[in-house]
């Protein structure tokens, strides 16, 4: 029934903080922030103003062209702030929770089983739950008009430091069982499901229903879903899929049971410069400073400087920074905090040994001890060069892809070989090995980035 | 360190922008970053990166051509004692070579590198780290009598023409370490082939031990003498004359073995070209006319002789000039082998054939490469058709 698949490329970096198996506390913060930019592909337009009072579930933005995909606020509250950036770009949405946790009630339909797929697409639209649905190509917001060829979830990440989520989820099974037969109602393909080879059997997300299991082995990227895609099902031209994660698919549970907008989720909160790494319960938008008794502040000490923290939402390949006063992103299953790098180390690329260096190639001695954990900081490790060396990319990137040829099509803007070359089947997170590997520090996530944004701005 | 600091950012604001020297900008930078990795961080995507960078890379290169350079240094020292009869010591030996090898490599130096740190000023870029071996690969396949003043054309013809003019390193088509020698051979004959020009002080005729020839290996084939020739050993080993770092093939293993285990250069290229070589020479084995002919030297001797192993090693693998593909490497390798060994035997102008096999191959190595992502096109169209 379940297929497995081998991916032999990729790596999993080794760094220090990651989270022990238990939830610390519950967080319940005090402000909330929605950002726009945590939706790929919505157009914001704001339904709420300063002042306004909101329920877990009353929307506070719209997407401008497709007026009944709604962002909703997660906690109830009144609206403290929208802060604007330049050219009154809208950033965030501040609410100010007044910790009574009052849901909006969603009428949904009794027999789950009998609602048909309008009803279903209808419950989640006026929820704000659509919003969480990923569509491929891009991972961008779901267009309710059309029927994908079928759903995808990971049900584990292998990125470095992630959230265990056969742990944080253990409690969620009868939710995301829930979520998968609703959402199996949305397309002809079904739901797929892949687990990691080490532990599946183990899995609370292997007993899980009507679902079509695939099994994957192998370091990260095998925990993204775009790599199982590829392996699963490839994207090809004018085909549509569907991704979501495990949270928001226990959240569609949650709204089909029992009526109500329910963020809730554990994050881990991992790093070098975190304070004993664990993890919390929480509400996503939650204020990074709620978090601040965790974070190491005994400073580093490198070359005598005192080295600051950067306060990571996300993981460290593919997170935000979102400083000190930010918000943790919607989407984020982990804090990371890590040291920043701005240090001038003498003759750091001559010394033979830096012992606490870590490199994937064997340029350095890290290879001698393969179980160290290393305490990486944001260093660049090196100034920005022409692409030089070849056939590292292809290391870390298990997919039938030529990374180099596809880099170099968006950089001409070659709109006929990006789609040749598979812009369809990528998304950034699948090229921040890429990125970390590479000699000559190219901001490659970046590129795939200007290259998916000319796509959407030349089909549509 | 912490002196050199201070000094480094007390000098920095007469470098900077607005600053008495600002235009020496790239130069001063390019001594920072030698001496500091910079405090530099990463600002957008990945928060952490990898340590290598390309100063690491470089440095592996170098520390994989030392083997080579050694070698090099003492086999000038004992080609030349060869010559006169004379009784040096090993170290005498190593001390003549290291004395008459160092100008090469200085010269070399300082010429590159000035004008790579002109080229930056002119374009305001940061310094790239390129030259930093191919200013050490140039001076190992030259001759060591070569005129220093031929050689700092060389360098500069190879910098300028071989790499600045189409945008530097990373940007160019061809190995810069070849053109320079490309250059010589076309621009100075004389100074770069017949038998005399191998061996230190050779060509000057005084004290020469009677009969002593000088002639390489490659010479005595091309020239049908192959009872002349050395020992399989002593080629394989390197006591023969020829470029200063291209003789031993033990020592360029050496350095394959470094470049493979760091994963700097690419084991496909060496791997396929050494096949290439081998197969070529084994198919010319079988179609040989005679056991007088070239044709039917054994195909073993080739890759030991002149300069295989070397361009296999350390040129071919350039990975900026070479192709990009990792089936595309296969392909490229093995024809700059085949080509290799049918330029040396059939082509009777010259006796080497790696430098223009790898040229040629270098010119060729993109339409490879297209080839390739081709292949990977069609592949992926196919399966959109098979699910349908």
């Amino acid at each position: 029934m379940s297929n497995k698949i081998f991916l032999r490329k990729g790596l999993n970096i080794p760094l220090k903080g990651s989270a022990a198996s238990h939830i610390a506390r519950s967080i319940s913060p005090d402000i909330i922030a929605v950002k726009p930019s945590d939706f790929r592909g919505l157009n914001p337009k704001l339904l709420v103003k300063e002042g306004d009072a909101v329920k877990a579930g009353t929307p506070v933005m719209a997407d401008k062209k497709r007026v009944e995909i709604l962002i909703c606020s997660p906690v109830s509250g009144t609206v403290k702030e929208v802060v604007r950036g330049e050219k009154r770009k809208l950033m965030e949405i501040l609410i100010e929770s007044d910790k009574k946790n009052e849901y909006q009630q969603f009428s949904v339909p009794n027999h789950r089983k009998d609602a048909s797929a309008e009803e279903i697409k209808q419950v989640l639209l006026s929820s704000g739950l659509w919003a969480f649905i990923k569509q491929r190509p891009y991972g961008i917001l779901a267009d309710p008009e059309k029927e994908p060829k079928a759903i995808f979830i990971s049900a584990f990440d292998s990125a470095p430091l992630a959230a265990d989520l056969d742990f944080t989820m253990r409690n969620d099974f009868e939710n995301m069982q829930v979520g998968i037969d609703v959402l199996s109602k949305l397309t002809p393909g079904g739901v797929h499901m892949s687990l990691h080879a080490d532990n599946f059997a183990g899995s609370p997300m292997h007993r899980l229903e009507r679902v079509k299991t695939h099994i994957f082995d192998g370091p990260h990227p095998a925990g993204n879903v775009g790599v199982q895609i590829h392996h699963i099902s490839p994207i090809n031209k004018g085909e549509i899929v569907w991704t979501i994660d495990l949270n928001s698919l226990a959240a569609i549970g949650r709204l089909f049971t029992k009526g109500v907008f329910d963020l809730k989720k554990v994050i881990a909160i991992t790093g070098p410069r975190a304070k004993k790494p664990c993890y919390v319960e929480t509400i996503p938008g939650m204020p990074v400073k709620d978090i601040a008794e965790f974070a190491e502040l005994t400073p580093e000490k490198k070359s005598g400087e005192l080295l600051p923290i950067r306060y990571i939402s996300g993981n460290v390949l593919t997170g935000d920074n979102v400083g000190e006063n930010g918000y943790l992103g919607v989407f984020h299953n982990q804090i990371t905090l890590i040291s920043e790098g701005s240090y001038k180390e003498m003759f750091g690329w001559a010394l033979p040994l830096r012992a606490q260096k870590f490199s994937f190639s064997r340029s350095y001695f890290s290879w001698l001890m393969p179980s160290k954990k290393y305490s990486l900081d944001s260093n660049l490790n090196g100034g920005e060069r022409a692409f030089v060396v070849t056939g590292v990319y292809e290391k870390v990137l298990p997919m039938d892809i030529l990374p180099m040829y596809l880099l170099k099509a968006i950089l001409a803007e070659d709109i006929d070989k990006m789609e040749q070359l598979g812009i369809y089947e990528v998304i950034e997170e699948d090229f921040a090995l890429c990125e970390f590997v590479c000699p000559s520090k190219t901001e490659i996530q970046a590129i795939i980035s200007q290259g998916i944004n000319l796509m959407i701005k030349e089909m549509s | 360190m912490k002196v050199l600091r201070k000094f480094v950012d007390n000098i920095k604001p007469t470098f900077s922008k607005g600053g008495k020297l600002a235009f020496l900008h790239s130069t001063f930078d390019a001594f920072e970053t030698f001496l500091f990795v910079p405090d530099h961080v990463n600002k957008k995507g990945v928060h952490v990166r990898d340590s290598i960078d390309l100063k690491r890379t470089m440095t592996v290169v170098i520390i994989a051509l030392l083997p080579a350079l050694l070698f090099g240094m003492y086999n000038t020292g004992y080609q030349f004692n060869l010559s006169t009869a004379g009784d040096m010591t090993f170290w005498g030996m190593f001390w003549y070579g290291f004395l008459k090898v160092l100008p090469l490599i200085i010269v070399s130096y300082v010429v590159g590198l000035g004008v790579e740190f002109a080229a930056a000023q002119i374009r305001g870029h940061e310094v790239n780290e390129g030259f930093l071996v191919t200013g050490m690969l140039i001076p190992l396949i030259m001759p060591v009598d070569v005129p220093l003043w031929i050689l700092a054309l060389s360098v500069i013809f190879a910098v300028v023409i071989g790499k600045e003019v189409f945008g530097g390193t990373g940007m160019n088509i061809w190995n810069p370490a070849l053109i320079s020698r490309a250059f010589v051979f076309f621009a100075y004959p004389s100074q770069i082939s017949g038998d005399k020009i191998w061996i230190s002080e050779l060509s000057k005729g005084e004290g020469i031990v009677d009969g002593f020839s000088g002639a390489t290996p490659l010479a005595n084939a091309a020239a049908g003498q192959f009872d002349s020739m050395p020992s399989f050993m002593d080629m394989f080993l390197g006591f023969i004359p020829g470029s200063i770092g291209e003789t031993s093939t033990l020592a360029i293993l050496i350095g394959a073995a470094i470049l493979i285990f760091t994963g700097i250069a690419s084991w496909k290229i060496m791997v396929s070209t050494f096949a290439g070589g081998l197969l070529t020479g084994l198919l010319l084995n079988a179609v040989a006319p005679g056991p007088d002919s070239y044709l039917a030297m054994p195909a073993i001797n080739h890759i030991v002789m002149g300069g295989f192993a070397f361009g296999a090693v350390f040129m071919a693998t350039d990975p900026v000039t070479g192709s990009q593909t990792e089936k595309g490497k296969w392909i490229y390798g093995f024809l700059i082998g085949m080509m290799a060994i049918i330029i040396r035997v059939f082509n009777p102008g010259y006796p080497e054939g790696m430098m223009l096999a790898i040229l040629l191959l270098n010119t060729f190595a993109p339409l490879i490469d297209h080839f390739v992502v081709e292949s990977n096109i069609k592949r992926r169209l196919r399966r959109a058709a098979v699910k349908n």
